[in-house]
């Protein structure tokens, strides 16, 4: 005898009523929906990138800078190690080539306490390891390696250090609800909603943005080409074409000793009032106090935004860097400054960016076709199983329900082809239905009673079913897993539409079908 | 109440009777898809080609010819033009830059400044997108990846549930699929991008789910009648299934065909290889997938020895 157990009946309506429920936040404003009661769902579907407008960014941290610092600085502290005051240690050739650092003693004596001052450079890491590795060639060749482990910590540190930059630079310019996550090893992805146009921030973050204060070495002529004697370097202006400054290696002060960086009108012009923190207004006094009648040159990035005149010490820890700049200039400098500088540049290496009109007729779109689909889909299936054809198509409106409160709830991001997953689904959902009803009518024709036909129509389906939708299940899955952006999207509204097509296929259109055999009671029947 | 029945009842369908025209047919096709394929190729979107897409939408219709002189003339190599759905929504695209990403980035500016210097500002960008070289080869590695994990992941399942035969039979079925649906980019010239490969993984998922629905009636059928010769169990089956596997592709088809032609541009060369796939995915189900259980040598004895794996459930329901 043909029967649904109360549990079942329970359990449908229950899903049913959570489809519905966590559906309907995704038709009402979001504004109204904040006044509504707290036990009422409230989630509504994440539109991609793609849907709502905005842009896409995926940044890589420069690697080979970073190598290329961690270096620089091992061969700094190698030097400053084996000079230390009143006790140098001779050597010469000290140079990093192929990521290992090496330097000739010129006294093979020296080696012992060469080994005993270097020994600070190499650490044990937490895997036992050091970080450095020291070998003395017997020859007075000293060699320093820094292991994988210890390169590859150092990149990931400043990936980390890259993203927290990316997101203050980002934050100031005053963008709703950026997302900035670490993709693999050394990717940044960036997703600017309701920016269509990025290339303000783009801009913003291209620039590392280091400043540092050095001196003009007035010694050394400023004519390019000349000889630029040792311990200086000759750095091009920032706004003139073909004007040089010969600077000063020694930093004064960097820029991490920033406290704050505004752009305000010194006579008319657009300039960034800078304000140093207790460190950086010390050393900043003591350079000038040094330095009367010297000029000094600030450097960004390698470039001189301008070199002025030391006038008089000047001790409160405040300054003004003009330099030709616009206002944009001066604000976009300003906000570099406050955030921080970034440890290596950034390339971009993708952009997607999508104008907030293309974004609503692709939704506009994908309504029109998933209505028109439904419709469609439905109009069909009555005209092939009459009374049946309406139990499925009960069974598919439950379906789209589902998929929305599943997509709503889990806060998942619906896409494009995300839109495009709904709408095949459509189409796939009453497949279920269709290998039931088409067995109920296999059933039929051997002379099985209705009720017989209808019980082993659904029982003899089941194994089809679950063989059929498993194997484009894993389809999905392997979509989701392996697949990226849009692609992710699209995978996953497949997969909540397998699940919940075969949910309303073998429980829903079950009971729908039972409740009207047990009302009926028909002695014949045609699907 | 008349009710539409796309398959009368009880099809008697010598379909494995053709089964050599149709393996001779699939042939042919697959040597034309490869040919296409190696030839020709596919019209590789940026995904895969790396290089410039910008959608732009003027006041009024540009003229493309212009455009394209104008374009064309800033250094930055081949510029294809086409418009997008309307006249006055022009697709550019340009070819990957020499260099890195940087250099991509600075062609966007480029043309950027060249159409408001030509145009005005009153154009108004729909997309932009660049996708670096180092990306694109990812994104081909991984789409490669995908696809080849999806087919063995569904052979094991298949494996699993089944005997090997239809293991076999439905992994040839969905090379099939998926060789025949890469010639028809190759053919269409249809943009061939990461929705294309979504596409063909779904068309994996739509073909194997229309092969194991015919496999799992040969499956049962086999322990129904015992004594009934392969190819004619084989031919029954695909019959008894017929109605069920149209009724299927139909329906997922005016689906498709809404999104085709209400579903907007973006989403039309998807679509488009969706409707082929499913269109594939049925007569492979039907003409090849079954067929070839046949001609890899499926027997009773084959079936026996596996013990109906599967099978159970069925050969209980007919018990009562």
């Amino acid at each position: 005898m043909i029967s649904f157990p109360t549990w079942k009946i329970v359990v449908v309506l229950l899903v049913c009523a959570f489809g519905v429920l966590y559906t309907l936040p995704n038709f009402v404003s979001k504004s109204s929906l904040e006044g509504l009661p707290e036990w009422l769902p409230t989630k509504q579907v994440n539109l991609g990138l793609d849907l709502q407008g905005g842009s896409h960014l995926l940044l890589q941290v420069d690697s080979e800078a970073v190598t290329l610092k961690m270096m620089d600085s091992l061969v700094d502290a190698v030097r400053d190690s084996l000079r230390q005051q009143g006790d140098n240690i001779g050597y010469r050739d000290l140079k990093h080539e192929d990521n290992v650092v090496s330097f000739t003693l010129r006294e093979l004596a020296d080696e012992e306490q060469a080994r005993e001052r270097l020994s600070v450079l190499s650490n044990i890491m937490p895997n036992g390891q050091r970080d450095t590795v020291i070998s003395f060639g017997g020859d007075g060749v000293v060699t320093l390696t820094p292991s994988d482990q210890s390169m590859a910590a150092r990149l990931s540190s400043a990936v980390d250090q890259s993203i927290e930059i990316v997101r203050r630079r980002i934050d100031e310019t005053g963008v709703n609800e950026p997302s900035i996550q670490r993709q693999g090893t050394d990717r940044i992805l960036v997703q600017l909603p309701g920016v269509d146009d990025p290339d303000r921030i783009k801009r913003l973050l291209g620039e590392t943005a280091q400043m540092t204060f050095h001196l003009v070495d007035i010694a050394a002529s400023s004519a390019p080409g000349d000889r630029v004697p040792p311990g200086s370097k000759r750095l091009p202006s920032i706004d003139e074409e073909g004007l040089s400054y010969v600077i000063k290696n020694r930093v004064m002060v960097s820029g991490e000793n920033l406290e704050d960086a505004q752009a305000t009108f010194q006579q008319g012009q657009p300039v960034v009032s800078i304000r140093f923190d207790g460190l950086g207004a010390k050393q900043f006094g003591r350079a000038t106090t040094d330095n009367v009648g010297r000029p000094f040159a600030i450097v960004l990035d390698n470039e001189v935004v301008s070199a002025p005149r030391i006038n008089e010490p000047i001790l409160g820890g405040s300054a003004v860097i003009s330099g030709g700049f616009n206002v944009q200039g001066a604000q976009d400098l300003a906000l570099l400054l406050r955030a921080g500088a970034l440890p290596a540049p950034l390339d971009i290496l993708e952009e997607r960016s999508v104008g907030p009109d293309l974004g609503a007729d692709s939704i506009a779109a994908g309504k029109v076709a998933g209505i028109i689909g439904i419709i469609a889909v439905a109009v069909f299936m009555i005209a092939s199983y009459g009374l049946f054809g309406v139990v499925a198509n009960v069974a598919l409106a439950m379906n789209m329900f589902l998929i929305m409160a599943v997509l709503s709830l889990l806060g998942a991001t619906l896409t494009l082809p995300g839109i495009a997953g709904i709408v095949l689904t459509i189409g796939m959902a009453v497949d279920a239905n269709v290998l039931i009803f088409e067995r109920i009518r296999e059933e039929l024709r051997t002379g099985k009673t209705p009720f017989n036909a209808v019980e082993s129509g659904f029982s003899r389906a089941f194994t089809t079913i679950i063989d059929a939708n498993v194997t484009t299940g894993i389809a999905a899955v392997i979509l989701f897993v392996m697949g990226s952006g849009p692609v992710k999207g699209f995978a996953v509204t497949l997969l909540i539409g397998i699940i919940s097509s075969m949910f309303t296929a073998i429980m829903l259109s079950r009971m729908l079908i039972t409740w009207w055999m047990l009302r009926k009671r028909p002695k014949t029947m045609e699907v | 109440m008349y009710k539409i029945k796309l398959v009368p009842a009880n099809t008697k369908i010598p379909f494995l009777k053709y089964r050599f025209m149709a393996f001779a047919l699939s042939a042919l096709l697959i040597v034309g898809s490869a040919i296409m394929f190696f030839g020709p190729g596919l019209n590789k979107g940026i995904d895969f080609e790396g290089g410039i897409l910008i959608e732009v939408q003027f006041p009024e219709a540009p003229d493309l010819g212009d455009m394209r002189d104008s374009l064309g003339g800033l250094g930055l190599g081949g510029v294809a033009l086409q418009t997008f759905g309307a006249d006055d929504d022009i697709l550019i695209r340009v070819q990957r830059q020499p260099g890195a990403a940087k250099a991509q980035e600075e062609a966007v500016t480029l043309v950027k400044s060249q159409l408001e210097s030509d145009h005005g500002t009153e154009i108004s960008y729909r997309r932009v997108e660049f996708v670096g070289p180092t990306v694109s080869e990812e994104l081909v590695m991984a789409a490669i990846e995908a696809v080849t994990v999806a087919v063995f992941a569904i052979l094991v399942y298949i494996w699993f549930r089944f005997e090997w035969h239809y293991s076999v039979g439905a992994i040839i079925a969905l090379v099939h699929d998926v060789i025949l649906t890469i010639g028809m980019f190759a053919v269409t010239g249809i943009e061939f991008n990461l929705a294309s490969v979504a596409a063909i993984l779904t068309i994996v998922g739509y073909s194997i789910n229309d092969t194991v629905v015919v496999y799992d009636r040969i499956r049962e059928n086999f322990r129904r009648f015992k004594k009934m010769p392969v190819a004619e169990l084989i031919n029954f089956s695909i019959n008894e299934t017929l109605s069920r596997t149209t009724m299927t592709s139909l329906t997922t088809l005016l689906a498709l065909l809404a999104l085709y032609i209400f579903g907007g541009e973006v989403i039309r060369g998807f679509a488009m290889a969706m409707i082929f796939g499913v269109i594939v995915g049925t007569y492979s189900s039907i003409f090849v997938a079954a067929p070839v259980l046949l001609q890899i040598g499926l027997t009773h004895r084959n079936e026996e020895e596996d013990g109906f794996k599967g099978a159970e459930k069925q050969g209980e329901a007919e018990a009562d």
